[in-house]
């Protein structure tokens, strides 16, 4: 296996938290990961869950109690290494004195550029996300939705190899999602890695080749968007109809949910074809036998709901 | 040598001037024409004097209130509003940063500074006085209260690196007059015949910069010569200071958690 593009290991932040007596409140706990080069990883998490304070480490905007992490095999704390990376920080905010242009041809400047290499890249990524025709307004006038797009731009301008995008899609209309989307995944043709950090699931089921949530600042689990909803697949769901006027028996009908005609059963996979049996028998008409996949959404909601039963979740050290 | 600093100290100075900072000089443009116009009519013999002293202390009074209370804003106005973050993402090094936005409030401050030297000069024409060879030394002066602005602006970020901008200035402006009377608070510690506190005293005259030495607004009304080893000194005793207290910020941005 070559080199990872982001290793993280036992990355933990502690905040301190109170007025006179100081006590720490864990954010992020012996947080692991390692994401392959060219892969879309979608990191999840309620809020408050540590995937900003993840991003911020990286970028080392804040700095770890405990851990280290590397990307594209260099230590985080290596100033030459943020040249390959780009990062949309969470509702960013920029210079409002400055034009979309200006912004973008302020952060060009930082990776070395001359002025007509940075021209023709502000245009093209400008085009990219669709600020073409707000180029010269100031940024103090532009919408939330517009500063994310002018965000993503500033962060991918400069082709980094690894791009972090904390909540990208928060604040975006559904066409601005979708155009994210595509952003991500030409990315992802281009053979660059892209980690984004997501509430909002299904985005992450539709573009993530890998995901990790992370609840209460420690990560429950990660792999592929398929494999982890997998985990739980128990169940079948059988439609019906009851044929000429014939009522379903009492036991099946408690079991059953009817929307008009139709019937609705789920069952586990082990009892599937005894319960056929049985509908047979009462004269059904089965009209479909589906798997029941349980959905990320799903899965992230019984990990939030397990990781707020549990008070010790969220760990207070006094220090 | 980073080509990092003089990017963020431009962009500095674009924000400066598009925040408006620049309209001070459309106040000092009509006090210098109204001292002109009233010098020219009440006072005969002294006109120079009264607009050199004048025009001087303005200069320094609004390129004081502009170091002051930009500088202590500088940095925590870029964590609170988090530009910074995307900034520090790239491969800029918080010095960098910290470097370049000092660079961006010197450069509006010598622009600032400069049109105002252009206006004192209109005003020294109007009251109909031909430029001598010892106006040489209200350019001095200038170039002192400009090398007073840098440690003032030094100071003011330095704090604005660790602490909220109310504190920032409370501290920056307390430097500034202790460093006013630096002499005086010596002197006074002398008198006391206490040993302590005359250790105390001295040891704040060596500890904060001695800002009486950049004082030459008197000598510039007078037309008095200024030795030319004193700009040297001036010149060495501000560069040394201000970089000590921006290697001092530097330190203490490095490790800070931008939350």
């Amino acid at each position: 296996m070559g080199t990872p593009a982001i290793e993280i290991e036992n990355l933990t932040k502690d905040y301190p938290s109170g007025f006179w007596r100081k006590r720490m409140r864990r954010s992020l706990d012996h947080l692991s990961l390692r994401v392959e080069e060219g892969e879309v990883f979608g990191f999840l998490g309620p809020n408050g869950a540590g995937k900003t304070t993840t991003l911020k480490l990286l970028m080392r905007l804040i700095f770890p109690t405990e851990g280290t992490a590397r990307i594209l095999g260099r230590s985080i704390e290596e100033v030459a290494m943020h040249a390959d990376i780009g990062y949309l920080p969470e509702q960013p905010y920029f210079y409002d004195h400055l034009t979309a242009r200006e912004l973008l041809d302020y952060y060009a400047r930082f990776s070395g550029f001359g002025r007509a290499e940075r021209n023709q890249r502000v245009a093209r990524y400008l085009e990219l996300v669709g600020l073409t025709a707000a180029a010269k307004v100031q940024l103090r006038k532009f919408s939330k939705g517009m500063l994310q797009r002018v965000g993503i731009a500033q962060a991918i301008l400069h082709e980094p190899k690894v791009v972090f995008l904390d909540e990208p899609m928060s604040g975006l209309d559904p066409v601005g999602r979708r155009e994210v989307r595509d952003v991500i995944l030409d990315l992802k043709r281009q053979g660059r890695t892209v980690f984004f950090s997501t509430h909002i699931l299904s985005d992450a089921e539709m573009l993530c080749d890998r995901v990790a949530v992370l609840v209460r600042g420690k990560l429950q689990g990660t792999g592929a968007p398929g494999e982890i909803v997998s985990i739980n697949v128990q169940a079948m769901e059988i439609f019906f109809e009851m044929t000429d006027g014939r009522q379903l028996p009492q036991a099946l009908a408690k079991q059953a949910a009817q929307t008009g005609d139709r019937y609705r059963l789920e069952v586990a996979e082990a009892e599937l074809y005894a319960s056929l049996d049985r509908l047979r028998e009462t004269g059904a008409r089965i009209l479909s036998v589906t798997q029941v996949r349980p959905t990320l959404e799903d899965y992230f909601m019984q990990l939030v709901g397990r990781e707020a039963a549990a008070p010790h979740a969220m760990e207070m050290v006094t220090r | 040598m980073s080509a990092m600093p003089g990017v963020v100290a431009v962009n500095t100075f674009r924000e400066a001037v598009r925040d408006r900072v620049l309209y001070n000089l459309v106040f000092f443009a009509l006090l210098m024409m109204g001292a002109a116009i009233l010098v020219g009519q009440v006072s005969i013999g002294i006109n120079r004097l009264v607009i050199v002293n004048l025009g001087l202390s303005a200069i320094s009074v609004i390129g004081l209130v502009m170091a002051v209370f930009i500088g202590v804003g500088l940095i925590h106005k870029e964590i609170e509003k988090r530009t910074l973050y995307s900034l520090l993402a790239r491969p800029v090094r918080r010095w960098e940063f910290l470097v370049g936005k000092y660079g961006g409030l010197l450069l509006t401050l010598v622009v600032n500074t400069s049109f105002m030297t252009v206006g004192l000069a209109a005003a020294l024409y109007y009251v109909g006085r031909p430029f001598v060879r010892s106006d040489v030394t209200v350019l001095v002066a200038i170039y002192f209260i400009l090398l007073e602005l840098a440690l003032v602006t030094a100071i003011a970020l330095f704090f604005s690196c660790f602490s909220s901008p109310m504190l920032s200035t409370l501290f920056t402006l307390a430097i500034f007059v202790t460093g006013l009377f630096a002499s005086d608070i010596r002197d006074f510690g002398a008198l006391t015949n206490d040993r302590a506190m005359e250790a105390f005293t001295r040891a704040l005259y060596y500890l904060v910069p001695n800002f009486h030495n950049f004082n030459a607004i008197a000598a510039a009304g007078h037309g008095d010569r200024i030795p030319l080893a004193l700009v040297g000194e001036n010149t060495l005793y501000a560069a040394v200071y201000a970089t000590v207290v921006l290697v001092a910020g530097s330190v203490v941005f490095a490790r800070r958690n931008l939350k």
